[in-house]
């Protein structure tokens, strides 16, 4: 079954995905495609509900950057979880443009890989799992120490050895 | 050397208990293999023609004795009794069941070592000088931004999943032993005009099926910037790097393609992004990692050369092992001593279990309790009182660790091959095995003098054929195993890749086309000329004749 987590917890999906050619709804939560969101930018802008976009591998936030302050999800699609362009692609988003909406990841998005997600600015996660939430638990706990600085902010092993001498 | 502390500790710990949930998720059914395949390369295990291989990283090289019998352990209780010491500075078990990995890594994690991203479309292990901190040649010691490295790659969230493997090396010496222009990243130190220690950084060098010596992206960087511009690299590879084909995915297929400049470009604008980050390393932080890196306690002492002459005139072999396998060291009364992996009538690096414990043994009663593996699959002990080097010299010679051989002929590099390894065309170990008994007589071998033979078993060139003064390249010819010659090739600092002799040879004929190709540079050297200098000097003409067209023996080809 596919599931989404957002916030460490089981939520339903809001957003309505919308095909390329699928008629506008005159309400609510949708999720586009880059094409959609660069065709009908005027008309998207304008909507009250949220909109969100959905990146696929090959498509760097920085096409969207400018319009990032009216976006309220940036989906990020793994084609296949050996892609890994989607976690620069978060930090992009969080660090570089200081996007503070939903990242959400999309595609094919394993228990393994959630750990490396949470760290670089994802904070939903769309996975195919009989127990999702368990496994989002499980990997969130694999680890407590931390060398790299990310886009989470969690103190590196550096800053707390040194935390704590000093 | 680098000790744990309880933080190092922990993710170590923590990994070993996430990677035995994945191998029981695979045994289980829950994993599919095509989903565990990344997963446990990404801890150095693969599945070979016969066994699982299990590679373990030393890291930069540097191995404590207490280690080395841990490896010992592992070879006996999960292994048949050996390990092989690879080109990457690490050591692989090649007869490794699945379902014992988990314990061997909390094996390993228990003194201090990994199997993290010894394998795996990540950061390797970070390698370099095997003589770091000791040589004399040396500007400054390269091992504390070996280990900065090594904890900025571990589990690196953002880095995991790059297009393909990526190698950094290091290299504190202008005399670069550690091959830096065929690595993802090479850092080369220099000083500044304030006499200050500094790295210039490479890019794009590696081997495999398109080599390519690195360009130099940048003349100069401050260590302390050396972790941000490590990452504006890696960030603009992992985005922009090829991931349609696996064999143009490595980062040197992006920056040809893209042209240096390019590359350069986004890197330097990614840089001033981040270079003002947390990932700029305090002063605090990196005194806390040199303090591990201080000289141990030397003696205060002088050479002894009159001691060793007299020992070199009463023990026939201890002179030209002296000369071969050492080398001059930083401290007075000191000496590096390179123990030679390469007996006949074993696979270059290979070592058995009771090796590994004497060797440790060794290491604890003459060397600080220390040992390096080299790129060139030997092992070094780099703090020998040249009081000892007799003593020390007798007990490696019973090991059949003291050949006087070192860059001679007979110290080939030699990937595992057909025989164990599952992607190779051709077998390497028996070529290199030929080559050792064609060319059994150590005066021989020193009247040759250096001459670097790199034995690859297929394109992957494990065995770094390209840069081999001669280099060998095992191929699958509809069916039957060829082998294809380069000359002229070097991973130093004047690198160079070889170039092709000709057709193929049968694996009986390659011994007589060495012997050919160093019969005619006896002929052609000047005097002192090393081989790869008299080629450089000459060309491959002369020795394609040698081999393919000889004018008196019997053709080879």
């Amino acid at each position: 079954m596919k599931a989404l987590i957002k916030g460490g917890e089981l939520v339903s999906d809001s957003y309505q995905p919308l095909g390329d050619d699928d008629a506008l709804p005159d309400a609510g939560a949708i999720l586009v495609s880059l094409t959609r969101w660069q065709s009908d930018r005027a008309d998207l802008l304008e909507r009250k509900d949220p909109v969100g976009v959905r990146l696929k591998s090959d498509e760097s936030p920085e096409l969207i950057s400018e319009d990032l302050g009216s976006l309220s999800l940036v989906a990020l699609e793994f084609p296949q979880f050996r892609d890994g362009r989607a976690y620069s692609y978060a930090r992009w988003l969080r660090e570089r443009f200081g996007f503070k909406g939903e990242i959400r990841a999309v595609g094919d998005v394993l228990m393994e890989q959630l750990h490396f997600m949470l760290r670089t600015g994802f904070d939903a996660f769309e996975i195919e799992s009989d127990d999702p939430l368990g496994q989002y638990q499980t990997a969130n706990a694999d680890f407590s120490v931390w060398y790299q600085p990310a886009a989470d902010g969690r103190p590196t092993a550096t800053q707390l050895r040194h935390r704590r001498s000093g | 050397m680098y000790r744990y502390d309880e933080f190092d500790q922990k993710l170590v710990d923590q990994r070993v208990e996430q990677f035995d949930r994945q191998v029981s998720r695979r045994l289980k059914g829950e994993l599919t293999e095509d989903q565990f395949k990344p997963l446990r390369l990404m801890n150095g295990l693969y599945l070979q023609l016969h066994a699982y291989m299990l590679r373990v990283n030393v890291p930069y090289g540097t191995l404590a004795a207490k280690q080395m019998r841990q490896f010992a352990h592992i070879a006996r209780t999960y292994d048949r009794g050996y390990g092989h010491f690879t080109t990457r500075q690490n050591i692989q078990y090649n007869w490794i069941k699945l379902e014992d990995t988990p314990q061997i890594l909390r094996d390993l994690a228990a003194v201090e070592v990994t199997a993290i991203q010894s394998s795996g479309n990540c950061v390797r292990n970070i390698t370099s000088d095997q003589y770091a901190g000791c040589a004399r040649d040396e500007i400054a010691d390269p091992r504390m931004y070996c280990e900065l490295l090594r904890q900025y790659s571990v589990l690196h969230p953002e880095f995991s999943y790059l297009p393909r493997k990526f190698k950094i090396a290091v290299t504190g010496s202008p005399n670069d032993r550690a091959a830096v222009a065929v690595h993802d990243i090479g850092l080369r130190m220099h000083l500044n005009d304030q006499g200050e220690p500094g790295f210039e950084v490479l890019v794009g060098g590696g081997l495999g099926r398109l080599p390519y010596i690195g360009h130099t992206i940048r003349e100069w960087i401050e260590p302390e910037h050396i972790l941000s511009y490590v990452e504006a690299i890696l960030r603009v590879y992992n985005m922009h790097g090829r991931r349609d084909n696996i064999h143009k995915a490595r980062i040197k297929i992006i920056v040809n393609q893209m042209g240096i400049d390019k590359y350069r470009e986004l890197v330097e604008a990614e840089w001033e992004r981040i270079k003002d980050s947390a990932l700029n390393v305090p002063d605090e932080e990196i005194a806390r990692i040199e303090s591990y890196f201080a000289p141990p306690a030397y003696q205060t002492l002088t050479d002894e050369a009159v001691l060793l002459e007299t020992q070199k005139a009463e023990h026939p072999g201890f002179g030209s092992w002296l000369k071969r396998n050492t080398v001059e060291h930083k401290v007075p009364g000191y000496r590096i001593v390179n123990l030679t992996l390469k007996a006949v009538g074993l696979p270059p690096g290979d070592m058995d279990a009771d090796t590994m414990d004497a060797v440790a043994d060794l290491a604890d009663r003459y060397s600080f309790g220390e040992i390096r593996v080299s790129h060139r699959q030997n092992l070094t002990f780099v703090d020998v009182r040249q009081r000892d080097l007799l003593a020390l010299w007798q007990a490696l010679d019973a090991l059949k660790l003291a050949r006087p051989v070192l860059d001679s002929i007979s110290d080939m590099i030699c990937c595992p091959g057909l025989d164990y390894c599952a992607l190779a065309n051709a077998r390497s170990i028996p070529v290199a095995d030929d080559i050792n008994r064609r060319f059994v007589d150590v005066d021989e071998l020193a009247d040759i003098g250096e001459l670097k033979i790199n034995i690859s078993g297929c394109m992957n060139a494990c065995g770094h054929h390209h840069v081999g003064h001669i280099g060998i390249l095992g191929v699958d010819k509809r069916g039957e195993e060829y082998f294809q010659l380069t000359l002229g090739g070097s991973s130093d600092q004047n690198a160079s890749l070889g170039d092709r002799l000709g057709p193929g040879l049968p694996q009986e004929n390659v011994p007589d086309a060495i012997a050919a190709i160093v019969e005619r540079y006896r002929s052609l050297r000047n005097e002192g000329e090393r081989f790869l200098d008299t080629y450089r000097r000459v060309g491959i003409e002369p020795f394609k004749e040698a081999v393919y067209e000889p004018k008196e023996s019997k053709a080879v080809a």
